[in-house]
């Protein structure tokens, strides 16, 4: 895992438009090249350079919204070029404070599977579903097997967006564990809410319905977005999202019960993430993956 | 003070400047999206910039004022009425307690906007007062108008005056071929030189998938450079590993189609995109409506940047003239 350094290109910065600047530190993912993002991200957002109206961090990339007007874009890129000298290469330093969250998960749940069915005419795989897609391209000899490793180990929120708090969730293991899938032919017009989906090597989970080009692998009964701040867990954090990028989720599988049990919660009012706070060191995850998932997984259930 | 919405037209919405500053977490910054029309409204209407107006499309809505005010229509080319007596458009406007606003056919253009004295006054969401139907917040209720809505109106317009009026010179025409400036980037590497030729070259169509989320166009196909695909983007050839969404940029999964993000657009997501149209530009894409034509002008960042500050200057110039 430590050998899975950045080397595959020079980082890529371009012009998204006049308001944008677009960085692309590597075309394919990797913890090691997130956290480099995240070490430049943070080290921008502590200068608060004036013209610097936004900054996304992402997946092996990030983007800033610049007012062209106070900061020329190539102004900016010289900024960051020069925070990505200073920073890049030190993420061995990082720690990030973060949280374990438990977030309960149906996969092959009949919600996902009945919209799936509607768009095989858009999918790679007209004749099977999305599950055994995915199980049969990421070489597992069977379906269930499949289902069992997406579960198995937490993931790391390494994007927000797409649509308000929707999180990219990239796995905590080796790329030889990690699951790979495209996305759709052509995007899907429907998703259900709170479906999740898998696209590249990016598990997500869809806050509200919409359109989407993820396979679908299953649904989440918890609430990841609340508009109104019902639930405790978004009105105590006034907040209308619950994930936060930098978040580990350790999505644990139920059935059917257990699914209905939590949406009663959710009906009542009364349902609560479980999570814990901890310190994330990615250099020492990268040094014993497995190790680190479960002193995780421990301090999250005990 | 109120309006009192007796039919909603298509769909039409409270939006301003937009809420801004939440990309990162998924919002994008939905408001106006002919900026231009909205702004100028305002100025119309003596009120503060970022008041929030009204934005419909195709067909405009029927609005009955409960107290005298002042009014201004922009954006689109369509015939207004105020009790059944045509009012001129980009100019300001007296309407009295009871009187009705309403529409007649699109001439041209395709979003008509209605700036009140005073503003619409809905709650702020996330610092703004735009709509933004896709997840229902923000706006009135979260979601378009209904007949039956009743709309209260700010009271803190600086200065409401009837007979203001945008120079002619200055009221921006909506030819059935939009020319938009794009700059070319981000993904564009991954289509071949040819395709992008291509797609500078075409008259794209609007197809009936043309709202506030993005425009999709039909006009040609585009190919991609194969390529070994690079871990965590997927094997689709359209497929890059997830990223950051600029407002504007344009996408093309499976290579027909493509597809120009606006206010209400995804923030992100893993489809390659060849370029970001100019943000002033969106203005223009937002008056083509299904079945007109689309070109795409390369610039570079200077080209960009130079249309911007053009645009810019026209609208300061407008509201100095109206002040």
């Amino acid at each position: 895992m430590t050998a899975e350094a950045n080397t595959d290109t020079e980082t890529r910065y371009d012009f998204g438009g006049d308001e944008f600047v677009y960085v692309e530190l590597s075309p394919a993912m990797s913890l090691p090249v997130h956290f480099t993002s995240l070490g430049i991200t943070r080290r921008l957002a502590e200068e608060a350079i004036p013209g610097v109206e936004e900054i996304a961090p992402s997946n092996a990339s990030y983007m800033v919204r610049v007012d062209p007007d106070r900061l020329d874009p190539r102004d900016l890129v010289r900024e960051l070029q020069r925070i990505e000298d200073e920073v890049g290469g030190h993420s061995d330093d990082l720690t990030v404070a973060t949280r374990i969250i438990d977030v309960p998960i149906m996969l092959n749940d009949p919600w996902t599977h009945e919209v799936l069915m509607k768009f095989r005419d858009r999918h790679q795989d007209p004749t099977g579903t999305d599950l055994d897609y995915g199980a049969r391209i990421n070489g597992y000899s069977s379906t269930e097997d499949f289902i069992d490793a997406l579960a198995a180990s937490p993931y790391l929120v390494t994007m927000m967006g797409f649509v308000p708090g929707l999180p990219w969730c990239f796995q905590l293991v080796p790329r030889e564990r990690q699951v790979e899938v495209p996305k759709y032919v052509r995007p899907r017009t429907e998703t259900p809410e709170r479906a999740f989906g898998f696209g590249g090597a990016f598990a997500v989970i869809y806050p509200v319905k919409g359109a989407g080009g993820y396979q679908l692998f299953g649904s989440a009964p918890a609430p990841i977005f609340d508009g109104e701040q019902r639930l405790p867990d978004f009105a105590e954090n006034d907040s209308v999202v619950f994930f936060k990028h930098g978040d580990v989720i350790n999505y644990r599988r139920v059935d059917q019960t257990e699914y209905d049990d939590v949406r009663a919660q959710v009906d009542a009012g009364t349902w609560r993430y479980s999570y814990k706070e901890l310190e994330f060191s990615p250099s020492r995850f990268l040094a014993d993956p497995d190790g680190t998932n479960a002193a995780m997984k421990e301090v999250l259930y005990g | 003070m109120s309006i009192l919405v007796r039919d909603p037209g298509l769909e039409t919405t409270v939006q301003d400047t937009g809420r801004l500053g939440y990309y990162s977490i998924g919002f994008p910054p939905s408001g106006a999206l002919d900026s231009f029309a909205y702004h100028v409204g305002n100025a119309l209407v003596g009120n503060e910039p970022g008041a929030a107006a009204l934005e419909a499309v195709y067909l405009g809505p029927t609005l009955e004022f409960t107290q005298a005010t002042v009014i201004a229509v922009t954006g689109a080319d369509i015939p207004a009425f105020v009790d059944g007596a045509e009012i001129p458009l980009w100019e300001s406007v007296a309407v009295s307690a009871g009187s009705v606003l309403s529409f007649g056919q699109l001439r041209a253009g395709a979003r008509p906007y209605v700036a009140v004295a005073g503003g619409i006054d809905v709650p702020l969401y996330y610092g703004s007062r735009s709509t933004y139907t896709l997840v229902g917040i923000g706006g009135f209720q979260g979601r378009a108008l209904r007949a039956g809505d009743e709309l209260a109106i700010g009271s803190d317009a600086r200065d409401p005056r009837a007979g203001r009026r945008v120079d002619p010179d200055d009221v921006p025409v909506h030819p059935s071929t939009a020319e938009v400036h794009l700059l070319v980037g981000l993904h564009s590497y991954r289509l071949t030189e040819d395709s992008l030729a291509r797609f500078t070259d075409t008259e794209w169509k609007v197809t009936p998938d043309a709202n506030r989320v993005g425009y999709r166009f039909r006009g040609a196909e585009l190919e991609f450079v194969p390529r070994e695909q690079p871990f965590g983007a997927g094997s689709d050839p359209a497929n890059v590993t997830d990223c950051g969404y600029p407002v504007g940029s344009v996408q093309v999964p499976g290579g027909v189609e493509p597809i120009v993000l606006l206010q209400d657009a995804v923030t992100g997501g893993g489809y390659a995109t060849l370029g970001t149209v100019v943000s002033v530009d969106r203005d223009r894409l937002a008056q083509t409506k299904t079945g007109d034509k689309t070109r795409f002008v390369p610039v570079d960042l200077d080209g960009a940047l130079s249309v911007r500050r053009d645009r810019h200057a026209a609208l300061d110039r407008i509201r100095s003239a109206l002040a």
